[in-house]
This record gives C-alpha cells, sequence and structure tokens, in this order.
C-alpha cells in the first residue's frame, strides 16, 4: 500500500460524485431516493473541498465546506416541505406519476 | 503510515458500498439508513485527515438534522414499503443506457482532471490562511470564519432563516373546525354582549338557552 496522496482523496469524491449523479438519472418511483442523491453529491463536493483545504495547507476549503453544509441543509429542509405539500395534493411522489407540468 | 492506509481504505470502501445502497436499495427507509452510514464513514474520514471540527458538525448536522428530517418525512409519507423498483420502468425504458452512458462520462471525466492534475506549490504561497501545527482545527476556523467571512456567515444565516420561513409556509395548513385563542376578540369584548341583567320573578325562575 502506497501513502495516501490528494488524489486518493479526489478518486473518492468523483466516484461517490458518480453514484449521486446515476441515483439521479435512474431512479423513476421514489423523489426522495433523489434528494438523498444530491445530498451524496454535496458530499462528493466536500470531500474534495477538505481534501485540498488539508493537502494545499490552505483552510479555506473547510470554511467553504461550512457554508455547504448550510445549503444543503437548507436544500434538503425546502425539498422535503415540497415533496410533502406535493403529496397531500396529489397522494403521490413517484416519479412517473409526478406529469402535471405536462399540459 | 501503513495505519493511515488501511483506515482509509477501510472507511472510503464502507462510504462506496453505502452510497451504493443508498440508490439501490428497494426499501426507502433502507436508503435512509445507508445514507446515515455513509455521513458517518465520511466524517470518519474528515477527522482522520485532520478536520476535526468539519467531521463533528458533520456527525451533528447530517446524521442528527438532515437524516433524521428524511426519515420524518418517509415514516410521515407512508411510502417506506413503497417498491423503489428503478430498473424496471414500464414507461420508457430508454433512460437508462443513456443514464449509464452519460455517468460513465461524467465519471471518466471526473478522472482524467483528477489523473492529469499537477500540484504547484509556489503557486498558493499568497494564501495567508494557513494551517498552522500550534493551535486546534476549531480555533482556526473560529479565528477565520468570524473575522475574515463574518458577512458570508451571516448571510448563510440568512438563508438559514429563509428555509426555516419556507417550509413553514409550504408546510402550513389552515384548517377549519378547530377551536382558536382570539387575542383580539378577547380584548374587544363589551359588557352588552357579555353579561345581560334579567328580572327573575319570585317562584319562577328562568328558562336559560345557551
Amino acid at each position: 500500500m502506497s501513502e495516501i496522496s490528494l488524489g486518493h482523496y479526489l478518486s473518492l469524491g468523483a466516484i461517490i460524485f458518480t453514484i449521486g449523479i446515476v441515483g439521479i438519472f435512474l431512479n423513476r418511483k421514489n423523489i426522495i431516493v433523489i434528494l438523498m442523491s444530491i445530498e451524496l453529491i454535496l458530499l462528493a463536493v466536500n470531500i474534495n473541498l477538505v481534501s485540498f483545504s488539508i493537502f494545499m495547507n490552505d483552510l479555506t476549503g473547510q470554511i467553504f465546506t461550512l457554508f455547504i453544509l448550510t445549503v444543503a441543509a437548507a436544500e434538503a429542509a425546502i425539498g422535503l416541505a415540497i415533496i410533502v405539500v406535493y403529496y397531500r395534493n396529489s397522494g403521490t411522489i413517484r416519479v412517473e406519476e409526478i406529469d402535471k407540468l405536462k399540459g | 503510515m501503513i495505519a493511515h492506509s488501511i483506515f482509509f481504505y477501510f472507511f472510503s470502501l464502507i462510504a462506496i458500498v453505502s452510497a451504493i445502497m443508498v440508490t439501490a436499495s428497494r426499501n426507502t427507509v433502507h436508503s435512509v439508513f445507508f445514507l446515515i452510514l455513509d455521513f458517518i464513514s465520511i466524517s470518519c474520514l474528515f477527522i482522520m485527515i485532520g478536520a476535526e471540527f468539519l467531521g463533528m458538525i458533520m456527525l451533528i448536522v447530517y446524521v442528527g438534522a438532515v437524516a433524521v428530517l428524511f426519515l420524518f418525512v418517509v415514516m410521515m409519507l407512508n411510502v417506506a414499503q413503497q417498491k423503489n423498483e428503478w430498473f424496471s420502468s414500464e414507461k420508457n425504458s430508454t433512460h437508462i443506457p443513456i443514464g449509464l452512458l452519460v455517468s460513465l462520462i461524467i465519471f471518466l471525466e471526473l478522472i482524467v482532471v483528477v489523473g492529469g492534475w499537477k500540484h504547484k506549490p509556489e503557486i498558493l504561497n499568497s494564501s495567508t490562511l494557513a494551517i498552522s501545527k500550534e493551535i486546534t482545527n476549531t480555533h482556526l476556523i473560529g479565528n477565520i470564519l468570524y473575522t475574515d467571512y463574518i458577512h458570508l456567515f451571516q448571510i448563510s444565516g440568512m438563508i438559514l432563516l429563509v428555509a426555516m420561513i419556507g417550509a413553514i409556509i409550504l408546510t402550513f395548513k389552515k384548517r377549519d373546525g378547530l377551536k382558536r385563542q382570539s387575542y383580539l376578540k378577547q380584548i374587544s369584548r363589551e359588557r352588552a354582549e357579555g353579561v345581560e341583567v334579567i328580572k327573575v320573578k319570585n317562584k319562577e325562575g328562568i328558562k336559560f338557552d345557551v
């Protein structure tokens, strides 16, 4: 095993980012899982920022990770509220059946 | 160094497997549990490479608040048992190969960027926010966050406030049939509508209908 470098952490971030993208693309049944995939993508971005911050000896990345954390929490709250309202109005949150804007 | 490598591979393997399980799990509650596992292992990685404060904050914010919010909504909407069959779509099945192709291209691009990237240390020497080894990570972040980044800090507080107001307004529903207390009505009561003086005749009493 070689020494863990910045590339290892960036690769981990890339893998988790791609898994989140796949979750958004392929999910057809449940919109809550799409929100969770968005959380995964933000987590991958956080991994990148923190590892750059540590390996380049610069604290700015960790500060920005804090702000991303804030935005992620706000986004989760708003998204879940929208889902609750939609479920109350239409009785389903299956992605295939959400087509009210289709006209 | 060997222990560092072993722990890195251990935690990142758990993180990747649980991230796959988040998207592939058939039960939504299981997805939330795997999301919690993912956050915990990533925060272990953060603590391991020296960002202790962020690791702990991620535990508190994500596991303590966001994941519980997800669990709450999943259980409230009663969609936990709804099957999450994301490979078998009846209407159009063309989205699976195209989605996989696009995701593969995105992954390859990220790997190319990571592999072809070279670190030139002399470029970043202008930064004044260096990590020092004398004081703790929390102290360092506090020093910078409340001085250099105070405006961004305040704005993020405003974002949280707006999100809170928005969530409350979105989910607030005015229901009929509830007895509510109205202070305005209570204060503006007059004597004429509240009390009535009735002459009661002797040995007859009164009939009183509410």
